[in-house]
């Protein structure tokens, strides 16, 4: 596979996954969240600091279409990914020049 | 199996966000020298796509799901030191913008999801490809056992600081088994999705996957 469509593609995907497919996910608690309501800790959870975010459990505030609230705040979030993490690994890998 | 604020106690979440500061400077440096403009681009599409991903919980039986943590898939497209820094990176943007996982539980996070959880894979993988054949599905094969271990091994991260920080009300057995069996469930759902993605790369970009080209001749040798 040629260089350019490799990484459109792995994009798309993303995207897809973040902005289409994340409105199927399983709503359940997870392993974590299961195992503490089991045990019985879960009430030592505290709201993050953030909790009250725009975009607070991966939704965007406002946006009352449950499927465009969640996918929009995926597509925020690849965005914002895309910018961190490429950014930041392109910034990492840069080597010095070579001086004479 | 992000950890929200109050379950461990703040000097354990401190302590942790101590090591995991640690561990992530190790990375950094590592990955400097790992990493060249040929291998950076594709550590940021993982970081990308597991945080993609981690948005997917798959349903794991009664009532319960869990997600992709996408260290042992960071670990073999991009290597060790890359991977610790790519999950980093996705947690830190899902506890800021998300408020997925607490901001005091961080430190907690990244050392069970980035740093217990890339390493583990790292040793495991490194293991088996000393064992299996130099072929190309032994890749996958191998990124599908570490990252079914690498769950559980995470989890138990989480007992060990539960131990430390957590509620004295609860007994350790009890939280331990309650972890450890349905991590092992979302083990399998990680090593399907894990092999899936490595293979996918490795039959369009075979010359980009750490896994498949890089030297590992002993477990510690990075």
């Amino acid at each position: 596979m040629n260089n350019k469509r490799f990484w459109i593609l792995g994009l798309l995907v993303s995207v897809i996954i973040a902005g289409v497919v994340s409105y199927y996910a399983s709503s359940h608690p997870d392993g974590l969240e299961k195992a503490a309501e089991e045990v019985g800790f879960i009430g030592d959870a505290q709201d993050s600091a953030v909790a009250d975010s725009p975009l607070a459990d991966y939704g965007v505030s406002g946006v009352e279409d449950e499927r465009l609230s969640v996918g929009l705040a995926g597509v925020l979030g690849v965005l914002v990914m895309v910018v961190v993490a490429g950014g930041g690994f392109m910034l990492l890998a840069r080597k010095p020049k070579q001086r004479n | 199996m992000h950890i929200p604020d109050g379950f461990i106690d703040a000097p354990t979440s401190a302590i942790f966000g101590a090591a995991s500061v640690a561990g992530v400077a190790v990375s950094l440096r590592g990955a400097r020298k790992q990493l060249d403009e040929r291998a950076a681009p594709l550590a940021g599409l993982v970081a990308v796509f597991i945080f993609a991903v981690q948005m997917i919980n798959f349903p794991v039986g009664a009532g319960t799901s869990g997600h992709l943590m996408g260290g042992a898939l960071a670990m073999v497209l991009v290597g060790p030191h890359a991977a610790v820094l790519a999950v980093t990176v996705v947690l830190i943007v899902q506890a800021l913008m998300f408020a997925d996982g607490g901001l005091s539980a961080l430190g907690l996070n990244v050392f069970n999801l980035a740093l217990v959880g890339v390493w583990s894979a790292y040793v495991l993988y490194a293991l088996l490809r000393l064992i299996l054949p130099k072929v190309r599905s032994s890749v996958v094969v191998g990124s599908f056992v570490a990252a079914l271990v690498s769950v559980p091994v995470a989890a138990v991260g989480f007992v060990g600081q539960y131990a430390i920080g957590g509620s004295e009300v609860f007994g350790l057995g009890a939280v331990f088994s309650a972890m450890f069996g349905t991590h092992v469930l979302i083990g399998i759902g990680e090593a399907f999705i894990t092999a899936l993605t490595v293979s996918s790369v490795l039959s369009s970009r075979q010359d980009l996957v750490f896994g498949w080209k890089a030297p590992l001749r002993s477990p510690v040798e990075v």
